[in-house]
């Protein structure tokens, strides 16, 4: 029999702050202390190649996840990043991306794994 | 004979001035409401930009008001002004003064935070102010929610009652962002392991440290920044707060649970300058501050002549900037007397 009655379930869209894993961001903020200076300017993603041609969530973006533990997000994404380091050129913070970037997939992987982050 | 300088409302602005006009030579009488000068700044704590004690400036004001010799009324209030001679007469408390010139000093109020009611001020035992959380670094330190318990995760919540329509004040309050991220630090000095969150539109760090003091806090103490404006708190059955807000950087909602949520109130026009404003027919400024003769020539002078303002009765102002207006308002009050004499 047929149940499609035309009806659906939403994903919700809020961010659950409690429920969300944040140990990703807490691994991040231990290796990279500059991360926690992220100030959201955009400048990173302004001059990010990858952004502009692909579909990337380029790194601004992927901060936020992070922060906000929304880690299905950012590992849907972080392999398209080419590493190539406009983004710490133009940062007025200083923050060191490129190693955001690389420690961001240490900790997918491990947290991935089961692993202890 | 010596020309006599009326001045109502002895917080920093009308303090400062009081003992700065003695020295130029004139006769000076201050009118306080309260008991104690100081106004507003005995509810502080510590002040920004570098953390120093409000007593140390409260010290200053007192000592220098009271080498002066300047006359003090306390617990005083005005009930008239009336012109006289070309000067002013003045019905303070029992007394009738004669002033040559008066100086409006009257301050500002904080935001009542219970008109925004979807924040649970008064309501909510563990929604509190920006000025509740000042009492509780003044007395000893200790920061507690209701059940007497050390806070985990507290939010803060910038432009409460500022930049905002919706109770009628479109201003900006200028100093809440930087006292927010100075309070913040002061939080995670107390208590180094709770989660600190800041809820902001925009962070207005206009000061020459102020940015400084902004990183400093992600740096060095780890305050977190989430912008967006927070659009509603509701307890939780422990007596936690539940808010919502819209994480505009991710573009998705967001809801969190803190245990306390500080209130950044912020400045409107005291209950004084608006009487005063009134008694005297004062002009206003849009948003109901006393407005000066000129926005950028002449900051002192009113409509009135003869009425000068100075500090937080014409726009929201940081102490330094009170020190400033209270300094520049004695020497338009200096240049007025000793021209009339001509």
């Amino acid at each position: 029999m047929n149940q499609d009655w035309g009806y659906g379930i939403n994903k919700d869209r809020q961010i659950d702050f409690d429920r969300n894993d944040r140990r990703l961001a807490e691994y991040i903020r231990k290796y990279v202390p500059s991360y926690k200076l992220c100030i959201s300017c955009g400048a990173c993603t302004a001059t990010c190649s990858t952004a502009n041609l692909t579909d990337f969530y380029n790194i601004r973006r992927l901060n936020i996840f992070l922060m906000r533990g929304e880690i299905d997000e950012i590992a849907k994404h972080i392999d398209k990043c080419m590493f190539c380091g406009k983004c710490e050129l133009v940062c007025p913070r200083g923050v060191n991306t490129r190693q955001v970037i690389l420690i961001m997939k240490e900790g997918i992987k491990k947290i991935k794994q089961n692993e202890q982050l | 004979m010596k020309k006599h300088v009326f001045i109502i409302g002895g917080g920093v602005a009308g303090a400062e001035a009081a003992s700065q006009l003695v020295k130029m030579g004139f006769d000076v009488t201050l009118a306080e409401k309260e008991t104690q000068i100081g106004g507003k700044l005995n509810q502080w704590d510590r002040l920004f930009p570098s953390k120093r004690k409000a007593a140390e400036v409260l010290d200053f004001i007192n000592k220098n008001l009271v080498d002066s010799k300047a006359r003090v009324l306390f617990n005083t209030e005005i009930s008239k002004i009336s012109k006289q001679n070309g000067g002013y007469k003045i019905y303070a408390g029992i007394e009738e003064c004669t002033a040559d010139a008066i100086l409006i000093s009257t301050g500002y109020d904080v935001f009542n935070a219970r008109i925004k009611e979807e924040y649970g001020y008064g309501i909510y035992e563990n929604v509190i102010t920006s000025v509740d959380l000042e009492e509780m670094f003044r007395n000893g330190n200790k920061i507690f929610n209701s059940n007497k318990e050390e806070p985990k995760r507290i939010g803060f919540v910038h432009c409460v009652g500022s930049r905002d329509e919706k109770v009628g004040n479109h201003y900006c309050s200028q100093v809440c962002c930087v006292t927010a991220v100075k309070q913040a630090m002061e939080v995670k000095e107390i208590l180094p392991r709770a989660e600190v969150y800041c809820f902001y539109m925009d962070l207005r760090m206009f000061g020459l440290q102020f940015e400084d003091l902004y990183r400093e806090s992600q740096e060095k103490w780890g305050v977190n920044f989430i912008r967006g404006r927070v659009s509603e708190a509701a307890e939780n059955i422990d007596g936690t707060i539940l808010i919502k807000v819209e994480d505009t950087l991710a573009g998705r909602p967001l809801k969190m649970k803190v245990d306390l949520l500080v209130l950044m109130v912020g400045f409107v026009p005291s209950a004084g300058t608006t009487e005063i404003g009134k008694m005297l027919n004062l002009d206003l400024t849009p948003e109901n501050f006393l407005k000066p003769a000129d926005e950028h020539l002449d900051t002192s002078s009113t409509n009135l002549k003869g009425v000068f303002i100075a500090g937080t009765c014409k726009s929201p102002k940081t102490i330094a900037d009170t020190f400033a207006d209270a300094r520049a308002a004695t020497l338009k009050i200096k240049e007025f007397l000793e021209g009339s004499e001509k």
